[in-house]
């Protein structure tokens, strides 16, 4: 079947901002499925809140739209485009439900708008539990037997049908509040009645436990005429219970029979047929490990996570295909891109096993419940390819950036048997740390597998790991040794440490990913290392060498968060850029969710751990002219003394500039020979030091040990009390390290981006945040031009960027952050790399920053490059980047805002006026733009300044006000009435009763303190987060919304910018 | 230690690996590699393999044991095993021990820690070749090669049939097919039973006429292993059988058969099919549907009268034929699966169906005499 002639212009919905469960993954596929649709001639129109992204490129689509996601902002959109479809599986939850929401109004027909790649009816059947289940049952698929009960009657009744234990589920309960899995009949009593009462509909789902069964992925892909294959089949490590984005999964799946496999994998097939899926679709099964039997548990009729996964796993294209098919491809009509021989109808055969490890964010989230259950709460993921499963694991271990090499993490071996049992049982994070401890102790697996559900076979391999670790102790490690510990994944470092013995460094071999097992000769040029006999990379490299010279580029490695896809943005281009330039560009990375993983961005690509013995074998055999480390993050930055260490030159800003910039000594004399300040600091280790240091400096002080980067554990302090409390958590922590304590300044934060080639400076913008210093700038609204900087000092901003720059001997991109203190310019930060601001910079001002860099890198001057030197001329057009939190997802987190970086995603907001502009922005990020009711404003007393003047806007809007006693007095001092509500501490009715009653719209709640969950401010905050209620943490942040309030504009009336021809306006002002 | 074994394949080039299994005696055989990630149960116990030496591209083998019920015959049928790592520690809950046990216990040798991909490509590059495994490092010299290349196993079928007719299923059935026994793999037998038929099966050395005289509904020609034109005899009593009119399905070995005896023509691929992902197109419908395939010998030239139904998506090979002047069809790829996936096994109910309609029309012709 031949494309559709009937489409021309296609649309595209992207996911929106990156939140925890729906992260880069749909950058990646929507990428993906953009180029497919270019191929074929489509013109392609794409909508998407988030500016981070590669899918919102010239490069990528025609028309771009980073407008909110909003139904009646589509609906102005198509009614502007008149596109002829609308492509709705590739964007994630968020572009589905949309899509559908479109085309259950009738819109879409009435539009003349073709849903492409699902039908209604198929959404309803995976999405709606009921139509879900008669589904299955009509095609005779199991699903996991349950019952929606109003009563406890209703509970004990199925609980004795069906047998105990039984999982209680209560309804609309955030998190799954209230449920729990009762084994008889008094503790479903105690557990139901427990959910009914908190359910605000006092309903519960009491389902059959099928708690300890596999859990068992399957990614199916189905087109037009009804053919069907199975991608990729997964295990996970946990069984049934973690959510699967938070569990470590292998690929393909490694305890099934032929039996069990077929059986699940024909089960896939009738669903996917018996479901009308046009396109991808996972299928998640749980199996019972001692039977045949097993129920499926959720069908995603859509790509997914997991399929950004297969497909990288496998090396077959999901999101290509499915697009493809979407268009009215069949499968053996589209051409398996990696062997270029055979077509997209078969099913892959590895030869490797893949293992995925996520990332969660409990680094940053110190208070944050670590327990894992059926709420995602990673922000990202590695993936590592390996000839056995203990290497696969390992790669995937250290290349997760968690300062871990081997399964040994420290803190492990202090615990007593009870401590570690509690801590397997209590299924977090840690638990496979705390599972080899405990097999290093002699514990059996028989037991551990009673206790954790593991299968046997995942506890046996990591038996193997800890017999392979007695040896190395005991043995010495002959060549054949090593071999073999290089086998199963261990690191020289792990092996040296371990052993106690120097070893010699045995190089890897490449191998390649090529779908089907080597049956068929590929020309893919997707490596991973092992320690074989035979190397393919370099067998590739001599057959394909084309005499280029050879550069690295370095990924960014898992998202997670102040590191997201930003950096993947910037890495991709800078491989476009190098490429152009006549270079062969060879990427590292190990985050299956990006395009900088897809093996056609680079000329070859290496999914391998970013570590420095990973990577120097990569340079081995590659032996690059230089690496690039300048837009991978802080994690290609890392690389950098290894890389200078073995003599590979570092392309761009050199190293001694890097460390120029970091090392404090240093940078404090560059900065006095530029005349330029800083806020005045000091170093500590103790608590009489640190308050010392704090009074000479004056409070507010913002303190952080010394190694840390990203904000992490950074705290401002206010009072002695402060001090003492954060140097002990830090000491605690950390042990003897260095303290750092700066003034902290409130004023006016700014941000720069600055691209420069040794001789001159371009600044494409200068942002403006909205928040006064105190909010991360992450964190921040940022605006960019800025609003309300005088000429003078915009020329200042400009200067000092362009000295600094110049000083550290910049070639590429450079990130300044300035604080303008009572008309000061004083430095905070000077990264000489690319930042998290980069794409959205690149967008808003036309000028694609990354590849000037790369550029300027390679030799070129910014004075030939068309886009002039020094600052940019403003564009015209007003661009806010509001950030994006996955609060919800994370319990125990305090919402409030700090130095520590909290957010997980960004939007922007892009129109003439700052006003607008902020509107879109507040709106893309998911603010109910609500114009009346209730606002309850708790604030400390270093707020309590200014709250009346944004009580008064609030109130000028007709809002009625609530507050706490400190607060309601300010307010009324300034002749403003607050009903006054008591703190959850004080009463039984109380700010968290008021939230409760639904009369509140915002709430305003900062308090000096904050973090600790038993903490008032941050119940009062938790419970904002769990009502869905907006919570503004900042007097910046809630001023901005309410003067967003008080503006004329509305979803209706905002205008449409599409960047693409944006871009076009700034060619103009150029010249 | 585990001792080292060679295998040198008859280019001259010799790979190292460690022996498990059954001691390492001198042993040749034809090297061929298989990419299903599932089912070494059957593959080990496929009869077709009689006399190879399998290589498994999927490097982690015995996961979940050894289980019985799910052999395709009684015993292991392939020479030597050659894998990246075989588990000693399997789970699963029918496991019935483990790999290496199963292999001492048939005398069978198995090879584990070689670069299994570096072998795969080679055959994939230069074809299947054959391989001699031993225990000390061979010399490699022009003789020894050059009997090494011309091995050839002999009368492979004869190795694997039955040694004599047996019945399985009621007396009661529907239908009575005689299953023609080349090496039959046992879940050909299991599909033809779910069908509720009752099954003959015969010895290779079965004649047409003997066949006959039970006087089946139908006959189902079963896989088996080496070159399908080594068997003129049983070519012949195809031939006779197809030109009774007794409905007829052929499998894989069963299938070339019959292409043969029609007048048809086979050749050697150049290292076959093995698997369990192998995409085939059915002409008819333009469907595709993923097969499990075992050979290494395939149709090169259709007989005359017949038609092909299925071509490998792959590499356009003949995957199945349709005869027009007979009521016959046959496929290359394994409808049975296991391992593998089970899309065609609806081709079971197509020969019930042929049945029944044979059936059908000699009672109409009774009816109306």
């Amino acid at each position: 079947m031949p494309l559709n002639p009937r489409l021309k212009k296609v649309m595209v919905i992207g996911s929106g901002p990156i939140v925890i469960g729906q992260a880069a993954e749909f950058d990646y596929a929507g990428t993906q499925a953009c180029r497919a649709l270019k191929e074929e001639g489509l013109t392609v129109v794409l909508v998407n809140s988030n500016p981070a992204t590669i899918m919102t490129d010239k490069a990528v689509a025609d028309s771009i739209y980073i407008e909110p996601l909003t139904l009646e902002t589509l609906r102005r959109i198509i009614r502007l485009e008149k596109p002829d479809g609308l492509l709705s599986t590739l964007g994630g939850q968020t572009g589905l439900t949309l899509s559908m929401e479109l085309a259950r109004e009738g819109f879409l027909a009435k539009e003349g708008v073709a849903l492409l790649g699902a039908r209604l009816e198929t959404i309803d059947r995976a999405e709606d539990r009921q139509i879900f289940k008669d589904t299955m049952e009509s095609i005779g698929q199991p699903t996991v037997p349950s019952k929606v009960v109003h009563t406890l009657e209703g509970a004990l009744e199925f609980a004795e049908k069906m047998g105990y234990p039984v999982v209680v589920r209560p309804a609309f309960t955030l998190g799954g509040t209230g449920g729990g899995i009762a084994a008889t009949p008094q503790e479903l009593e105690e557990i139901a009645g427990n959910g009914l009462r908190l359910s605000p509909i006092h309903q519960v789902l009491v389902e059959k436990s099928i708690a300890g069964w596999k859990e068992i992925e399957f990614e199916v892909i189905r087109d037009g005429a009804g053919n069907a294959v199975t991608v990729c089949s997964m295990e996970n490590l946990d069984p049934v219970g973690v959510h699967t984005g938070d569990s470590i999964v292998a690929a393909p799946a490694l305890t099934l029979a032929d039996r069990e496999y077929q059986m699940l994998r024909s089960a896939a097939l009738n669903i996917i047929h018996a479901m009308g899926v046009e396109g991808g679709c996972n299928c998640q099964f749980a199996l019972n490990p001692d039977s045949f039997q097993y129920a499926v548990i959720e069908v995603n009729p859509r790509v997914s996570r997991s399929s950004a996964l297969a497909s990288k796993a496998t090396g077959y294209p999901i999101a290509r295909v499915a697009a493809k098919i979407a268009l009215g491809y069949r499968l053996d009509e589209i051409p398996n891109e990696i062997t270029g021989k055979t077509m997209a109808c078969f099913e892959p055969a590895l030869d490797y096993v893949v293992v995925k490890v996520p990332k969660w964010p409990f680094d940053k989230f110190v208070y944050a419940s670590r327990r894992l259950g059926t709420q995602m709460k990673a922000t990202g993921e590695v993936m590592a390819i390996g000839r056995s499963f203990e290497q696969a694991l390992l790669k995937a271990i250290r290349g997760a950036e968690i300062s871990l090499d081997t399964l040994n993490l420290p803190g492990m071996e202090e615990l007593t048997r009870e401590e570690l049992m509690e801590k397997i049982s209590a299924q977090d994070d840690q638990r496979i740390f705390a599972v080899f401890e405990a097999l290093k102790r002699g514990i059996t697996v028989e037991e551990l597998h009673e206790l954790t559900g593991i299968d046997p076979w995942f506890l046996s391999k990591l038996v193997h790991m800890v017999s392979l670790e007695e040896r190395m102790k005991k043995e010495p490690i002959t060549r054949e040794f090593l071999l073999e510990l290089k086998q199963n994944g261990y690191p020289d470092a792990a092996i040296r440490r371990i052993s106690g013995q120097e070893v010699e460094h045995l190089p890897a071999v490449y191998k390649m990913v090529d779908t089907c097992g080597g049956e068929f000769a590929s020309e893919t040029p997707y490596f991973y290392s092992s320690w074989e006999e035979e190397d393919e990379a370099a067998e590739f490299i001599a057959e394909h060498s084309t005499g280029k010279p050879v550069v690295l580029v370095f990924g960014s490695g898992p998202i997670r968060i102040g590191q997201g896809i930003e950096f993947d943005y910037a890495s991709v281009h800078c491989v476009w850029a190098y490429k152009e330039a006549g270079y062969e560009v060879v990427l590292i990375n190990n985050n299956p969710e990006t395009v900088s993983t897809d093996f056609n961005t680079g000329d070859r690509l290496y999914f391998e751990p970013l570590t420095p013995e990973d990577v120097m074998d990569i340079v081995r055999e590659e032996k690059p002219v230089g690496a690039v480390v300048a837009f991978g993050g802080q994690t290609a930055i890392r690389l950098t003394a290894c890389l200078v260490e073995n003599g590979v030159p570092v392309l761009g800003t050199p190293a001694d500039s890097i460390d120029m910039a970091e090392d404090r000594g240093r940078f404090d004399a560059l900065l006095e020979e530029l005349s330029m300040k800083r806020p005045k600091g000091d170093t500590v280790t103790t608590e009489e030091e640190a308050l010392a240091a704090a009074n000479r400096l004056g409070y507010p002080v913002l303190m952080r040990p010394s190694y840390v980067l990203g904000g992490q554990n950074m705290i401002i302090a206010f009072s002695d009390a402060d001090i003492r409390e954060y140097m002990k958590i830090i000491l605690e922590h950390e042990g003897k390290n260095v303290v750092l304590i700066d003034q902290y300044l409130m004023g006016v934060e700014l941000e720069v981006d600055a691209v420069c080639d040794g001789e001159d400076v371009l600044l494409p913008g200068i942002m403006e945040h909205i928040e006064r210093a105190g909010v991360h700038s992450g964190d921040s609204i940022a605006v960019c031009p800025p609003w309300n900087l005088t000429q003078k000092q915009k020329a200042q901003v400009a200067e000092y960027s362009r000295k600094l720059a110049l000083a550290l001997h910049t070639k590429g991109l450079i990130n300044i952050q300035y604080i303008l203190h009572e008309g000061e310019l004083y430095i905070i930060e000077v990264n000489p790399r690319s930042s998290r601001t980069v794409p959205y910079i690149s967008k808003v001002t036309g000028i694609p920053v990354v590849d000037i860099a790369a550029r300027a890198m390679m030799g070129e001057k910014l004075r030939d490059m068309g886009y002039g030197t020094g600052l940019a001329p403003e564009s015209g057009w007003y661009a806010v980047k509001v950030p994006v939190f996955s609060f919800e997802k994370l319990t125990d987190v305090d919402v409030q805002l700090g130095p520590e970086m909290k957010s997980t995603g960004e939007v922007l907001g892009v129109a003439r006026t700052l006003e607008e502009a902020l509107y879109k922005g507040l709106t893309a990020a998911g603010f109910r733009m609500e114009k009346e009711g209730g606002v309850l404003l708790t604030v400390r007393d270093s707020d309590k300044g200014e709250i009346a003047a944004v009580a008064a806007k609030f109130t000028a809007l007709g809002f009625s006000l609530y507050a706490t006693a400190g607060t309601a007095k300010v307010l009324r001092e300034a002749g403003l009435n607050a009903m006054v509500t008591a703190k959850i501490h004080e009463s039984d009715v109380n700010t968290r009763t008021l939230l409760e009653s639904g009369k509140v719209r915002y709430i305003v709640s900062t308090s000096a303190k904050g973090r600790i969950p038993a903490r008032d401010s941050v119940k009062l905050r938790r419970k904002a987060v769990e009502l869905g209620i907006p919570c503004l943490t900042s007097l910046d942040t809630a001023n901005a919304l309410v003067d967003s309030l008080q503006s004329s504009f509305s979803e209706e009336n905002t205008q449409l910018v599409d960047i693409a021809r944006l871009e076009r306006n700034a060619d103009i002002h150029k010249g | 230690m585990e001792q080292t074994v060679y295998l040198l394949l008859e280019n001259g080039q010799c790979m190292e690996g460690k022996a498990f299994g059954a001691p390492v005696t001198e042993t040749v055989g034809e090297v061929v590699f298989t990419t299903a990630m599932t089912g070494y149960c059957e593959t080990l116990t496929d009869p077709s393999y009689c006399g190879q030496m399998v290589v498994q591209t999927f490097p982690l083998i015995g996961n979940y044991g050894m289980i019985p019920e799910d052999f395709e015959s009684g015993r292991p049928q392939l020479c030597a095993y050659i894998v990246r790592e075989w588990c000693q520690n399997p789970s699963n809950f029918r496991n019935g021990g483990d790999l290496d046990t199963f292999l001492r216990k048939w005398g069978i040798p198995g090879i584990y820690g070689l670069d299994t991909r570096k072998l795969t490509r080679l055959l994939r590059e230069k074809g299947v070749m054959n391989g001699k495994l031993t225990t000390q490092k061979p010399q490699g010299s022009p003789e020894e090669l050059k009997a090494l290349a011309s091995f050839r196993v002999t009368k492979p079928v004869d190795k694997v049939t039955c040694s004599a007719a047996q019945s399985y299923g009621e007396e009661s059935s529907a239908f009575h097919v005689v299953l023609w026994d080349f090496g039959a793999k046992r879940n050909i037998l299991r599909e033809l039973l779910d069908m509720g038929c009752r099954v003959t099966v015969v010895p290779a050395g079965t004649s047409a006429k003997e066949i006959l005289s039970m006087a089946p509904d139908g006959v189902m020609l079963s896989n088996g292993p080496g070159d399908p034109t080594d068997n003129p005899e049983i070519i012949r009593e195809v031939g006779a059988l197809m030109a009774s009119g007794v409905p007829i399905m052929g499998i894989c070995l069963g299938h070339q058969l019959m292409a043969l005896a029609k007048g048809g023509e086979t050749d050697k691929l150049k290292y076959g099919h093995r698997g369990a992902n192998q995409p085939v197109r059915e002409e008819k419908t333009g469907r595709i549907y993923i097969t499990s395939q075992n050979h290494g010998y395939a149709v090169s030239k259709a007989p005359q009268g017949a038609v092909v139904s299925f071509t490998n998506v792959n590499d356009n090979t003949c995957e199945g034929l349709e005869y027009t002047d007979c009521p016959a069809f046959s496929v290359q790829f394994h409808p049975e699966a296991c391992g593998g996936p089970k899309d065609t096994e609806m081709l079971f109910l197509r020969l019930c169906r042929m049945m029944e309609e044979t059936k059908n029309t000699r009672e109409e012709t009774v009816v109306c005499r």
